[in-house]
Formats: C-alpha cells, sequence, structure tokens
C-alpha cells in the first residue's frame, strides 16, 4: 500500500496490575499493524489474545502499558496516543475517533433517538437536527418507529446492539474501532451493517474491527492482523 | 480549547496547622488529622485544570476532602493556601487574592453552586420564584416583567411546575427544591457551576432526571462543571475526566471511563470493584 496509514500500532503491550491480589495479568503483548484511510484492519485471534484490549487502549480506556500509538489528525498534525493528554483524547473522542462497543451505555430514561444523537450534540448540532440525523439512522438499522422515541433499556439484544452501531455510525468518524458489532445480530440485520459499513469505508472511514464471525472477516477486511494470547508473565508476578 | 480555571497546590487546614500536618497525613498513612497539633487537612497540594464547557468528576469517600475543593472555589471556604485563576475571555481572576466584592461579582456573574443541602442554595423564606428573581437582581436585571419571565423560563426548563413558582420552596419534595436550586444557579448561565453531591439521597427516577437536565445544560449553554460525588454512576454518565480523592489528596486522575475500567491505584481499584 503506498498511502500514509491514518493510525499505526507498535510494539503495544497492556498489561493490569492488580494490586489487591498482587498480580501482574498480561493481556496483549508486542502489538503491530496499520489502519488506513477507508479500508477495515480486522483483529482476530482466540479468546484472551487482548484483541479488546487493543482497542480499548487505542481509544485510551486503557492506558497502554508500553508501545506506541501513531494517530494522523485531520488537521494534518499526528500525535501518540498511548502518551497523549487527556484534553487531546477528549477532543479526538468527540471530533475523530469512534468506538462501537457490545454494549449499550446510556443515561436512563433518555429516548433512542437522543442516545444516538449524543455524538452530535457533543459536537453543538441542534436537537432537532440530531434527532432527525437519529430518525434516518435508526431506520437504515430496521430499528422500528414505534421505538424510537422509547429508552433502550427495555430492547432485545440485538436492538441494544444497533442503536449502539447507530450511535458510533451517526458522526461519521475518521477512525471507528468496532468491538464485535452484529455479535447478537440475524443475517438480515447483520446483512445492512455490512452495507453501512461498506458504504462508511467508501466514504474515506478507517476501522478496526473485532468480528465473531470468520464470514464477516471476509466480506468486510483489507488487512488482517493475528494476535495470540500473551505468555505469562509468571517472572514478574509482584509479592508483597 | 481554552483553559476556563487553573487550581494550583491548593491547601485547606482546619486546626491551627503545624509544620508536621502534610508529612504525617495522607492515605499512605490512612489518616487526615495530625497526630501532633490535631489540624484536620481536608485537602493538600491538589492541582487541575478545567477546560470551557467540560465537566470534571472528583470523586472520593466522605471525608476525602472533594467537596472542600468546590467550597474554596466558591469562596465558602478560604484556603490555607495555594493559587487558583479563573479565566474570562480575556480577563483573568486570581481567586484566592480577590477582596470581598470581587469575590461578590463572580459568585453573581460568572459561578454556579448547587449544594447537597437545598437549605443552602435556597432561601427558604422566599417563594421559589423570589429565590431565582434574587440571583438575576443581583446580575443587574432590574425590569419587574422580564425577571418574572425569566423565572418561569428557568423553572419549566427544570421541569418545576410553574403555577407553583409563588409557593416557599419548603412545601416543595426533595427533588424538586433541587430543581429549584439548579434553577436558581444556572438564572445568570454561569460559565462554571459546582456541583456537590447533587443527587445524594434522591430518588433513583429523579436522580435520572437531575443528571439528564445537567447533560442537557452542558450540551446547551457549554457550561464547565465540577461535579463532586461518591457515585461511580454519577461520574461514568456525567465527567469527561474524573479526579480520585482519598484523605486530601488526589490519588489517581484520568479519563473517566480509564478510572472505571483501568484503574492505576490500589485504594480506585478497590473502590470500582466494589460498585454495585
Amino acid at each position: 500500500m503506498t498511502a500514509e496509514p491514518i493510525l499505526s500500532v507498535e510494539g503495544f503491550s497492556k498489561h493490569f496490575e492488580l494490586h489487591e491480589q498482587a498480580k501482574t495479568i498480561p493481556s496483549s503483548s508486542n502489538v503491530n499493524f496499520d489502519v488506513y484511510a477507508g479500508k477495515l484492519t480486522a483483529l482476530i485471534g482466540p479468546t484472551g489474545a487482548g484483541k479488546s484490549s487493543v482497542l480499548k487502549g487505542i481509544y485510551r480506556t486503557y492506558l497502554p502499558s508500553s508501545g506506541r500509538i501513531t494517530y494522523h489528525a485531520a488537521n494534518g498534525t499526528s500525535l501518540n496516543l498511548a502518551l497523549a493528554d487527556e484534553h487531546q483524547i477528549l477532543e479526538l473522542r468527540s471530533r475523530e475517533i469512534g468506538f462501537v462497543t457490545q454494549f449499550l451505555h446510556a443515561l436512563p430514561r433518555q429516548s433512542t433517538e437522543d442516545v444516538v444523537a449524543q455524538p452530535l450534540y457533543q459536537r453543538g448540532v441542534s436537537r432537532e437536527q440530531g434527532r432527525q440525523k437519529a430518525r434516518e439512522v435508526l431506520a437504515n438499522l430496521n430499528i422500528p418507529e414505534r421505538l424510537w422515541g422509547v429508552p433502550p433499556a427495555t430492547f432485545s439484544g440485538g436492538e441494544k446492539q444497533r442503536v449502539n452501531l447507530a450511535r458510533g455510525l451517526i458522526a461519521k468518524p475518521r477512525l471507528l474501532l468496532l468491538d464485535e458489532p452484529t455479535a447478537s445480530l440475524d443475517p438480515t440485520t447483520t446483512d445492512r451493517v455490512v452495507e453501512m459499513i461498506q458504504a462508511m469505508k467508501a466514504e474515506g472511514t478507517a476501522m478496526l474491527a473485532i468480528f465473531h464471525h470468520p464470514d464477516l472477516v471476509e466480506r468486510l477486511a483489507d488487512n488482517v492482523v493475528t494476535l495470540t494470547p500473551p505468555v505469562a508473565l509468571n517472572n514478574k508476578e509482584v509479592t508483597s | 480549547m481554552e483553559k476556563i480555571l487553573e487550581v494550583r497546590n491548593l491547601s485547606k487546614v482546619f486546626g491551627k496547622g503545624c509544620p508536621n500536618c502534610f508529612e504525617k497525613t495522607g492515605p499512605e498513612l490512612n489518616t487526615n488529622i495530625c497526630p501532633d497539633c490535631k489540624s484536620v487537612v481536608a485537602a493538600h497540594d491538589l492541582s487541575l485544570d478545567l477546560y470551557k464547557g467540560e465537566i470534571l468528576g472528583i470523586m472520593g469517600e466522605s471525608g476525602s476532602g472533594k467537596s472542600t475543593v468546590v467550597k474554596n472555589l466558591f469562596f465558602d471556604q478560604d484556603p490555607t493556601s495555594g493559587h487558583a485563576i479563573f479565566y474570562d475571555d480575556d480577563k483573568q481572576y486570581d481567586l484566592f487574592s480577590l477582596n470581598a466584592a470581587q469575590k461578590r461579582h463572580l459568585r453573581n456573574h460568572h459561578f454556579g453552586m448547587v449544594y447537597q443541602n437545598p437549605h443552602l442554595g435556597l432561601n427558604f423564606g422566599i417563594s421559589s420564584g423570589g429565590n431565582i428573581a434574587e440571583r438575576l437582581l443581583m446580575n443587574d436585571l432590574r425590569n419587574y416583567k422580564e425577571i418574572r419571565e425569566r423565572a418561569r423560563e428557568l423553572l419549566e426548563r427544570t421541569e418545576v411546575l410553574t403555577e407553583r413558582m409563588d409557593e416557599l420552596p419548603k412545601n416543595f419534595s426533595g427533588g424538586m427544591q433541587q430543581r429549584v436550586q439548579i434553577a436558581k444557579a444556572l438564572a445568570i448561565n454561569p460559565p462554571m457551576l459546582y456541583l456537590d453531591e447533587v443527587t445524594t439521597g434522591l430518588d433513583l427516577s429523579v436522580q435520572a432526571k437531575i443528571l439528564d437536565l445537567i447533560l442537557e445544560i452542558q450540551q446547551e449553554m457549554n457550561t464547565a462543571m465540577i461535579v463532586v460525588t461518591h457515585d461511580l454512576g454519577v461520574v461514568r454518565l456525567l465527567a469527561g475526566r474524573t479526579i480520585v480523592m482519598k484523605y486530601g489528596r488526589i490519588i489517581e486522575s484520568g479519563l473517566t471511563d480509564q478510572i472505571l475500567e483501568d484503574p492505576q491505584h490500589a485504594y480506585t481499584q478497590r473502590l470500582v470493584a466494589s460498585a454495585l
């Protein structure tokens, strides 16, 4: 590939220091890959290989233990997400980097439209415009109209997941991190999601994804990175 | 992004204090009471930055010193040492060296505070509409009709029945008093709002409504907020960044999701692990 990557991960490692149990739990070790505009990089590997840890490390929900995560921002600057200032991370999260996880976290009692439009509100879009856009995305994802004004708390697993996806897609991030976005969806809805991801790729969004099904990797991935579970750090266990 | 508040090395000691106070207290020593002079170290060496429109959470157990921070910044208490600068466009205020009139000016025109106890934020001797009017008057709004209109607007915004705006706050439920308090704090559109345990002790449904309201206000008016709470759920829903305090010290700070999912300090790990 000749294009410059939007995201380069070099030597990424993550381990957890559990003080109470005096243990170090390794999660990912020495992970390297690039992500390009308009392309999807898929992370594959068995459970416990640290796939989610890589995504969370990039989004800084986890503090990376070592390695470099170079992000080339829209304004032409590049920064190391592993060490970037918290305000820079928050700014990127609200403008450029989106994350769709397996679980939906939303304010209780908020209508589905508002949950989905949150990323737009954060950018200063008016309630009216935000809701309008949210309805379009919800319709695209086959969420019945009667549910739009209701909080998603009582939705089925698949519906919640689609709401979560809608929220991740609505703001059209430059870099989208996807953690099993289709895990509990039926085949028809999965096809819809695949179409939407393809459309976003075509618009230039760079994506880094974990998929449950090899079939989806085949359909969507441009690059595949295989992770292996890290070796236990026996010698490094803290003794207190 | 623009900075609105900068706090450096803020300390607050209750009691006469001695040279050993800071050395002999803190999370490592498991106390905030100085063994030599029995003074209470409520806060020591706290530094933080806040940007326009940002919500910062301060989390900790009772007695960790989290409320002390906002009480000092809102001039309810005077710090023992430290600096704080409030930025208002091109003006700067060195908060801890202002005189009483300047402090009053900031409270009347730039700061809002919502206390856990509505009795601290509201004047219970006058109606809820009157409470808001009082704040508008201090902010130099003088026309009766305009004041009345604005009070009605604010109470509507915070979902307090406007038919009851002439009633005394004591007739209201706790959740409603809290909403009147928020309306009063917001009356002047302050760029900086302090919230001290505002949902503690309220019904869950009322809590959710108030949190929702706070978030909406922050998005609509780009208000910067410091939210003091012992409730992990509140910081999760409101704050982009969170500070964890214990025995008057900051023991950890970071992005809220990182504090909750990948806490670094033993105390935070225990705190997060014990959440329901």
